[in-house]
């Protein structure tokens, strides 16, 4: 029992800090233009199938530095002369445009490299048990995944709320308008933020995709779980996505692997079921069979008792 | 169709002119099958006829009400399931029931089920009331693939329209069949939801869109408003399903997740979601694109993806949208001074994008063909993938035609807003 929970608790993390690394450019890119961008997934898809192409030439590394700025230019484009464009006709048009922007994305992704999963791996480097704790092995590459969520979270803490840039950033935030006045160039933040996110989730793809399988519905796996995070922890708020992550993560792993169904519940109460009834299905529900629904129930409930999220400020 | 808004703005019009669309509508829909008869056809229009009613059911909500659903499939495929299910207990003989009454028991699960998520979720509208259907959708559409005994897991539930009384011998053995009940339903759900936004309520639907705190201060509650709406139109869409259970006798988990949730804000966008008529045409259009496209290129869906991104951007307002752009043009009389520039602006664009679609197309065919099959046909025309010729008669099309085209646009633009300059007092154009 201990060594499920502890791997459990591993994976969880890996998996959380994993979901922060899109959740957190989600966020921000929300704080600023306050829209939620449906196609951030797609820039993780991004940059899990550029690292794959660039590691079919020159390896895995230099994909793992190219890739993320190669996505993170497309997305400074999209935001340059698509969200920018489209921003005159409201929030909701916003919200289709990233929305068709995704659907876009993932046909562009099947016409470019297929629809077949492509064989992006780990460096060989990397592919070693890290230690063996009660007869179970944990893989050296999700230690990696770890060290990297963790230094891309100290590195973006310590940039927007350090540096000069991360306090033109914070500004430009909350008061727009008096940082123009200021002589900062407002829009050009928002195309970098934009694109640093774009980035962001790109190197999330780029260490995802060996891990988590490269292929075309990748984005569509991963996004709307990102936007529970986002919501979940407060739209807008760092900490509050970081530890929606943490929670997200570890709620699913942990509800795979507790294999605890209804029955066992019932059983407890001495109670048995017919299993010919209509209800069938409910009796033998299952904790990992309901572990994807975890999340949407998370959000619906969030978003009917506690609007602004857990740590957020302002109501949606 | 397009009459059907045209009839509003004559209230004083005699009761020929008010029906007069509608009389076309149904004209139109029962000889539709005479001039289209062969079979893929009818069911491009069985398709199309569902589909009208979904994407109308689906803009009460983001072009009537302002409200964007990512989870509107939910109540379209529960509508099914339901259907299906009584199609079921009507080949058991567990109900006696003509076949055609059917949908009106998907409208009602649809029903059901929006009143049951719309006394939460449409206490706010934007953001909040996009994600709660976003995460709703998602819900339900893996609780589906959980609770098999409803929903069958991945393979659905399947069902046989032929059972059940003839009324006035019908069975629905033919497509064509089916097609009539269709039109039927469409017609009679048309009608209903263009009355729904023509009733004070439908008026306060929008009002709250426009501006739900005016709306309140004339003591309207706005909750309540997009309350009323959002149950009208999961029961439309419920109809809808169940007419998809009829015409495919099978529902799956697939006509209730995401996918067909984004399809149906696709066809209302596309269409036009600021007219009653928008998601109508952006039904057929998209049905169109999906039946006849699909047939020509593999790649059809990133030409729809690429049409509603350039939608969102240029034409927010959608295909109807442009389309009522020239009704003042028409009613003004001055069509002709436009036809040499659409001419010389159209033709280069045409020359453009055959060009850019057949570079999409053949880029396509040598990336997932075998490496030795390199002759392929567009069109009508054979040639090789690996010689030099068509590809830069492909790349010469695409920037000819896109340079002449921008060339021109300046004299285009010019022409349009002389075209739509107002009339001056002595009766002649502006300029």
């Amino acid at each position: 029992m201990f060594e499920l929970l502890f791997f459990s608790l591993l994976n969880g993390v890996v998996t959380g800090l994993l979901l922060f690394m899109l959740a957190s450019g989600l966020t921000l890119i929300f704080s600023m233009m306050g829209v939620l961008n449906f196609a951030h997934a797609s820039f993780y898809m991004l940059g899990a199938y550029f690292a794959y192409t660039i590691s079919t030439y020159v390896g895995f590394w230099p994909g793992l530095i190219l890739a993320p700025i190669l996505v993170g230019l497309v997305g400074a484009v999209v935001e340059r002369y698509g969200l920018r464009h489209v921003h005159r006709w409201g929030h909701v048009a916003e919200l289709i445009f990233t929305f068709g922007l995704a659907f876009l994305i993932e046909e562009v992704v099947q016409f470019i490299w297929g629809k077949d999963t492509k064989a992006y791996q780990e460096p060989e480097v990397l592919q070693f048990a890290l230690f063996n704790f009660f007869g179970q092995d944990f893989p050296a590459y999700k230690a990696f995944m770890l060290l990297i969520s963790i230094s891309i979270f100290v590195v973006l803490l310590l940039i927007l709320t350090k540096s000069r840039i991360g306090l033109i950033i914070q500004a430009a935030i909350t008061h727009p308008n008096m940082t123009a006045m200021l002589g900062h160039n407002v829009p050009l933040v928002f195309m970098g933020v934009f694109g640093v996110g774009a980035a962001l989730a790109g190197v999330a793809g780029v260490i995802a995709g060996p891990a988590l399988g490269t292929f075309p519905g990748m984005a569509v796996v991963l996004g709307p779980i990102v936007f529970v995070i986002v919501v979940v922890g407060g739209l807008g708020s760092l900490v509050g996505a970081f530890v929606a992550s943490l929670l997200i993560g570890l709620l699913q792993t942990f509800a795979i692997a507790l294999d605890y169904s209804v029955n066992d519940l019932l059983m407890l109460f001495n109670i048995t079921t017919d299993a010919d009834s209509a209800l069938r299905d409910l009796w033998t529900l299952s904790l990992p069979q309901i572990a994807p629904l975890l999340p949407y129930l998370l959000l619906v409930l969030i978003l009917i008792f506690r609007p602004t999220g857990l740590f957020g400020k302002r109501e949606t | 169709m397009s009459n059907i808004s045209s009839a509003q703005s004559a209230p004083g019009s005699s009761l020929f002119k008010v029906f007069r669309p509608w009389i076309f509508l149904a004209v139109l829909l029962i000889i539709l099958p005479f001039i289209f008869s062969s079979g893929i056809s009818v069911y491009t229009m069985n398709l199309m006829g569902i589909f009208i009613i979904f994407a109308l059911s689906y803009n009460m909500l983001l072009g009537q009400g302002g409200m964007l659903s990512f989870g509107h499939a939910v109540y379209f495929g529960l509508g099914g399931f339901m259907s299906v299910h009584f199609m079921n207990y009507i080949e058991y003989e567990i109900f006696i029931l003509p076949m055609f009454l059917v949908p009106i028991f998907g409208g009602i699960i649809g029903l059901i089920f929006a009143v049951i998520i719309g006394s939460f979720s449409t206490r706010r509208a934007g953001t909040v009331f996009a994600m709660i259907s976003l995460g709703i959708g998602e819900l339900v559409a893996a609780s589906s693939l959980i609770f098999v005994a409803f929903f069958g897991g991945e393979e659905g539930v399947s069902g046989d329209r032929t059972m059940g009384p003839n009324v006035l011998g019908f069975d629905y053995a033919t497509d064509v069949e089916v097609y009539y009940l269709i039109a039927i339903w469409a017609f009679i759900t048309i009608a209903l939801m263009y009355m729904f936004s023509r009733t004070p309520m439908g008026r306060m639907a929008n009002a709250v869109r426009d501006n739900e705190e005016r709306a309140e201060f004339i003591g309207y509650s706005q909750r309540k408003v997009r309350f009323i709406s959002f149950c009208a139109s999961g029961f439309f869409a419920g109809i809808a399903g169940g007419l998809f259970a009829i015409n495919f006798e099978i529902v799956t988990e697939e006509n209730l997740n995401a996918l067909t949730s984004g399809v149906v804000l696709l066809m209302a966008y596309i269409g036009g979601v600021g007219f009653f008529i928008g998601p109508i045409i952006g039904a057929v259009v998209f049905t169109l694109l999906q039946t006849l496209l699909s047939n020509y290129t593999e790649i059809w869906q990133l030409y729809v993806g690429v049409l509603f991104v350039l939608t969102v951007m240029y034409a927010p307002q959608g295909l109807t949208g442009i389309l009522a752009m020239h009704l003042p043009v028409i009613r003004m009389k001055r069509v002709g001074p436009l036809l040499m520039p659409y001419l010389r602006i159209g033709i280069p664009t045409i020359i453009c994008l055959i060009g850019l679609v057949g570079l999409l197309e053949t880029v396509h065919h040598v990336r997932s063909m075998p490496a030795d099959q390199t002759m392929m046909s567009l069109a009508g025309l054979e040639f090789d993938t690996h010689s030099v010729l068509p590809w830069v008669i492909m790349v010469v099309f695409t920037v000819v035609g896109g340079f002449v085209a921008k060339s021109q646009a300046p004299q285009f633009r010019e022409a349009w807003e002389e075209a739509h300059a107002p009339v001056s007092s002595d009766g002649g154009s502006a300029k």
